[in-house]
């Protein structure tokens, strides 16, 4: 079984609505190549539960007929998959390069401090956390970031419109 | 004003939708491949062309086509590659979000001329917007008869299906790419075979940038002759490039291929110059991995011509005083930017993204960061630019696939072009973290605007 430390495992069950998507992504290919199906249906299950526990990934796995050992390969291999639970709004910020030429940097401090969490960490409400992530392939409208699991993108960045981003996010959220 | 090819009507309102696409010329290509031309003119039309791949390695796409094997009762596969990772590069993602349908009129001309039933789109799993985007765009043009069976009927059957990636700059790479969408790690597969033999689930298969597929469009409509008279040289047509860094007007701008470069930085009709009034230092010019030049290399070569956008032009000079088209990724640097920074952040980048088959890139990428590192934060030795380049070149042309070149690279051309600068940064550790080294010699050679005045 994969290790994840200080993480706790419970049993999942999927929706309907999930597995109908299951369904669906395998008829894409042909014939006994239900595995193509794996990246896509790691999406849709993330985008479910919030995170890939290990029997979210069994459950996968057994959908898809293969070894879970396949599953874990991959999810550990890709970085858009989360092997723990993240905030409920996960800010990524791209910090290379050309996001960073146009204050990419400032833009994560700004992040670390308001949140008053350090990367890869959970606010105590359980709302957010962030990380630096590499290129979005946006860099004529950095500094960016996007946030899952929609992935909707926020463009040239300054400190004034992250402070509006999370307050409208909060807002949302105790709605 | 340069001619448009792929960008013509990327204001009209509503372009993203079947219906104005279709009004505005849309999949009249589709018609005249599928109803008066077989696949094999096709072909001809697009090696006629003169295209070449535009995702990076600029390979002419109509002879890729042509090496595409047909054994008898294999299925054959078309994948564009929509995994546009290269820092600097965000070209596809526009053409996807606001004008879909041209890519997939280009997928639906492609497949027909590769003889494939069966195409996917594989788009980096950032770009979900876009993912929508497509799916609703094939859900249109299947609507209109354009897809599915029996297309137009001509008796060509063609489904298409966009596929996520999982965010790894790596399945890019054709063969990495393939293995993930057989649901696997992106680990390239050595070569050959190469897929055009052996490719998705073994059978022969294409893989195409976004951006190539697109510019069959308008090679098939107008033809590969009318194609190929825009350009210069071998460098044929139009290419997007994507302009970041900073500039008055980042943003994606198509050119004939052939506009100078300084034309291109410093015309409104393009970038519009340096953000505020600042002068240029240096340019990446094709996406993150090609060779950075300063700015007196980047406006003119070491032979006092005025450089190009073009394939041949900005390779002039080799990688002694040249760089590369690449992915048309155009980074602009002022003169505040400091070269070992951004070297630094570049080789972080690569070692993070190094899917760690090949022990040069997996160590080598590791202590290239880690070099920069101390070098950028103070702590570094004057050898310690010769070891980089050792190691960089340890790396390159030792790995299964480009992305050892594409780390070894920018270092390589960081440290040939702007040593001093590194020098400054051990000799005076204590100002290297306060200020930036500025321009020095490789200032950009046009007069200051308030000169000119």
């Amino acid at each position: 079984m994969l290790r994840v430390e200080n993480v706790t495992h419970e049993p999942v069950e999927f929706s309907a609505a999930l597995l109908s998507k299951f369904a669906d992504l395998v008829s894409r290919y042909p014939e006994g190549r239900q595995k193509s199906a794996l990246l896509p249906a790691l999406h849709e299950t993330q985008a479910e539960l919030g995170w890939l526990s290990v029997p979210a990934m069994d459950k996968v796995a057994a959908y898809l007929k293969i070894e879970p050992i396949e599953v874990y390969e991959v999810a550990s291999f890709y970085t858009m998959y989360f092997l723990r639970p993240q905030g409920k709004y996960m800010l990524e910020v791209c910090r290379t390069g050309p996001c960073c030429l146009v204050g990419a940097e400032k833009i994560m401090d700004h992040i670390e401090q308001t949140l008053g969490v350090k990367e890869g960490d959970v606010t105590p409400d359980g709302l957010f956390s962030w990380r630096g992530v590499e290129c979005l392939a946006a860099c004529g409208f950095g500094p960016v970031l996007q946030i899952g699991p929609e992935y909707t993108f926020y463009e040239n960045l300054t400190t004034e419109s992250v402070d509006k981003l999370i307050s409208d996010l909060k807002a949302k959220a105790n709605n | 004003m340069g001619r448009k090819l792929l960008l013509e009507h990327i204001n009209v309102p509503g372009i993203n939708t079947f219906d104005v696409y279709r009004s505005k010329g849309g999949y009249a290509a589709v018609e005249k491949a599928l109803k008066t031309l077989t696949p094999d003119e096709v072909v001809e039309e697009v090696k006629k062309s003169g295209l070449r791949g535009r995702g990076g390695a600029g390979f002419p796409t109509g002879m890729k086509w042509s090496f595409l094997a047909k054994p008898e009762g294999v299925p054959r596969y078309l994948v564009c590659n929509a995994d546009e990772s290269e820092p600097g590069t965000f070209k596809d993602r526009y053409l996807m979000t606001h004008i879909p349908h041209l890519l997939i009129e280009g997928m639906i001309i492609a497949s027909f001329a590769l003889g494939a039933k069966t195409s996917y789109i594989y788009v980096r799993g950032e770009m979900m917007p876009q993912i929508r985007i497509l799916e609703k765009a094939i859900a249109e043009a299947k609507n209109a008869g354009f897809l599915g069976k029996n297309i137009l009927g001509t008796g060509y059957d063609l489904e298409l299906y966009v596929q996520p990636g999982g965010g790894a700059y790596i399945c890019g790479e054709e063969t990495a790419l393939i293995e993930s969408l057989e649901g696997k790690r992106g680990n390239p597969r050595i070569k050959p075979p190469f897929p055009a033999i052996a490719g998705l689930y073994g059978c022969p298969t294409v893989v195409n940038n976004v951006e190539s597929i697109a510019a069959t469009v308008p090679i098939i409509r107008d033809g590969g002759d009318e194609y190929a008279k825009i350009g210069i040289g071998r460098s044929t047509g139009t290419k997007l490039i994507s302009a970041s860094g900073n500039l008055n007007k980042p943003g994606v701008y198509e050119i004939e291929l052939g506009v100078p470069v300084e034309e291109f930085i410093y015309s409104d009709e393009y970038c519009g110059g340096i953000a505020n009034g600042k002068r240029l230092k240096a340019v990446v010019a094709g996406g993150s991995s090609v060779p950075i030049l300063p700015a007196n290399l980047i406006l003119k070569t070491i032979n006092n011509e005025s450089r190009l956008m073009s394939y041949e032009s900005l390779s002039d000079g080799g990688f002694a005083t040249g760089s590369m088209m690449g992915s048309g990724g155009f980074i602009a640097f002022d003169e505040d930017q400091c070269i070992v920074r951004n070297t630094w952040n570049f080789a972080r980048f690569y070692h993070h993204e190094s899917c760690g088959q090949c022990s040069p890139c997996r160590e080598g990428t590791g202590w290239m960061e880690k070099v920069l590192h101390r070098l950028e934060h103070g702590h570094g030795k004057l050898s310690d630019m010769d070891l980089l380049v050792d190691v960089s070149k340890k790396i390159e042309g030792n790995t299964i696939c480009p992305l050892g070149d594409a780390a070894a690279w920018p270092v390589a051309s960081a440290i040939r072009h702007f040593r001093d600068e590194f020098e400054w940064h051990v000799t005076n550790p204590t100002e290297a973290v306060s200020r930036n080294y500025g321009l020095s010699h490789y200032a950009d050679p046009l007069s200051k605007p308030e000169e000119v005045a």
